[in-house]
């Protein structure tokens, strides 16, 4: 077995008739975080759901520590249980509590007790700076504690890779850089992450590599400092230039 | 035109007894076929909102039938005409030996036709909320059941109060068409007092009172449930907070 906890190979999905993804492989190695960017619509979102069997996909396939997402004799709960995703707008449950929201899944899903599952999110949050939050609900939060209690919600689950879909893009510009601290400080201890993000500051700083989609395919996907060096195809040239710019 | 205004008769026995009979009948009919909506009509709104095409597919089609035909058809069908379709033993069970077959009949019937409206209803509420709860659930490793169960439900349920409360409320109404098939509801009793003394008006001002008790009542408590089930910052169907 290869040392890919991701292994993408040459998926196609059609939404209807709408052909979304053509053809897009990426391989995430232990330990690796990779950055995905593009244009809005190219594909991103849709891609890393793919990846934990949140959206199906018809050609290609998707390995996640050797286990074939797309098989229909693949128990997606529990596969789906060792990823942890993040979302663009938190999707935080309204009517529970941020203890209930971190302790849901442990409780329900790895049958821990109520008291460990609350030790375990006592100390998530206080990793990710909410130590005092915990009996709050989430539309008490701002949008940069929703989006970290989300995180911390993520790694309640102990996963071996972590999943974020423009973990920032829904936040006020004030409240990015302490979302973005949590994401990178966890890059920093090794998580497997995919991240899709248009935060070039956060990619030059944190990912492994850079992969640029475009129109449902993978156009570019090289190490960091070559991607943004001497980025190869010309679209991702333009996307740079532009999103650089601001 | 002479008429004799004569309120005490509604105090009067028997008419005081029949007309509280009726009540007692009315509120058990509504009961009866409330618990059996709420259950069904949950059931039939998750097939509604499920993944698999061919359960939605079931759950559209039960909503179509039961919400399309009239209540008294439905009514007629379940008491002249079931226990001929069903096999000979229990059609005789059901017209001889069945203990109440006007009550359970009626509530049978209003519990299905309820359930389709429930149903729409907790469709709604389903889907008022975000893909992306639902999305959140599933990638956390909950199982679809589960992610019904403790997400989708919870809030779905707390946002559809109100309409739920329409439900109960248009059951309270619409059962006296079991007066049809011999049932001594509310409005039969207070008809029957009419035929007994010719005080209609009494009669039948004793019935609507009665009826806007307990429509006062269910409204009372369903703000109750509302307060106590309350989500900060989340008002009414769609608005969640934070999003
Ligand atoms: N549920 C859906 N049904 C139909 N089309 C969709 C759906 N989700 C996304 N799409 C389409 O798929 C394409 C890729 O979308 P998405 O993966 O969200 O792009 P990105 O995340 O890069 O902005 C877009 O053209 C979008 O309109
Ligand atoms: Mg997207």
């Amino acid at each position: 077995m290869s040392a890919a906890v991701i292994l993408a190979e040459g998926v196609e999905k059609w939404f209807g008739a709408a052909h979304v993804l053509k053809g897009c492989s990426l391989s995430v190695s232990r330990g690796e975080v990779v950055v995905i960017c593009g244009p809005s619509g190219s594909g991103k979102s849709t891609f890393i759901k793919c990846m934990n069997g949140l959206e199906p996909f018809q050609r290609g396939r998707i390995l996640v520590e050797g286990v074939s997402v797309g098989e229909p004799a693949t128990d997606l709960p529990k596969l789906r249980a060792r990823i942890g995703m993040v979302f663009q707008h938190f999707e935080l449950y309204p009517h529970k509590s941020v203890i209930e929201n971190i302790t849901l899944a442990p409780m329900h899903v790895l049958k821990r007790s109520r008291g460990e599952a609350e030790d375990g999110a006592r100390a998530l949050l206080r990793r990710v700076g909410l130590a005092d939050k915990d009996r709050a609900f989430p539309s008490e939060l701002s949008g940069g504690q929703q989006q970290r209690v989300a995180i911390a919600r993520a790694l309640a689950m102990e996963p071996v890779a972590m999943l974020f879909d423009e973990p920032t893009s829904a936040l006020d510009p004030e409240m990015i850089s302490e979302v973005l601290d949590v994401i990178g400080q966890l890059a920093a201890e090794g998580m497997t992450m995919v991240v899709v993000t248009h935060e070039m500051g956060f990619a030059r700083a944190a990912a492994d590599r850079v992969a640029f989609m475009d129109a449902g395919r993978v156009l570019e996907d090289r190490p960091t400092a070559e991607f943004f060096e001497n980025p190869e195809a010309g679209r991702s040239k333009m996307f740079l230039s532009k999103i650089l710019r601001h | 035109m002479q008429y004799n205004w004569n309120w005490g008769v509604l105090f009067q026995e028997p008419y005081y007894g029949w007309l509280l009979s009726g009540l007692r009948w009315t509120v058990l009919v509504t009961l009866g076929a409330w618990t059996i909506a709420l259950m069904l009509g949950t059931a039939v709104g998750i097939a509604r909102t499920w993944p698999n095409r061919a359960v939605r597919t079931l759950g559209a089609a039960y909503v179509e039938i039961f919400r399309n035909v009239p209540v008294l058809l439905q009514l007629f069908l379940w008491f002249y005409v079931l226990p001929e379709l069903v096999p000979d033993g229990l059609g005789r069970w059901l017209k001889r030996d069945l203990p109440l077959p006007e009550f359970w009949t009626a509530v049978l019937c209003l519990g299905f036709y309820a359930a389709s409206r429930v149903a729409e209803q907790v469709r709604s509420g389903i889907e008022a909320l975000s893909r992306g709860q639902l999305q959140a659930a599933l990638a956390s490793g909950l199982t679809l059941p589960q992610a019904y169960r403790l997400v989708l439900l919870p809030i779905g349920f707390r946002l559809i109060v109100p309409p739920l409360t329409s439900e109960f409320l248009s059951i309270v109404r619409t059962s006296s068409v079991a007066l049809t098939i011999g049932l001594l509801e509310l409005t039969a009793q207070s008809r029957q007092i009419e035929n007994y003394t010719f005080q209609g008006f009494e009669s039948f001002a004793a019935a609507t009172a009665l009826y806007f008790g307990i429509a006062l009542a269910a409204t009372l408590l369903m703000h109750l449930i509302e307060r106590r089930t309350a989500i900060a910052g989340m008002v009414g169907k769609g608005s969640l907070g934070g999003v």
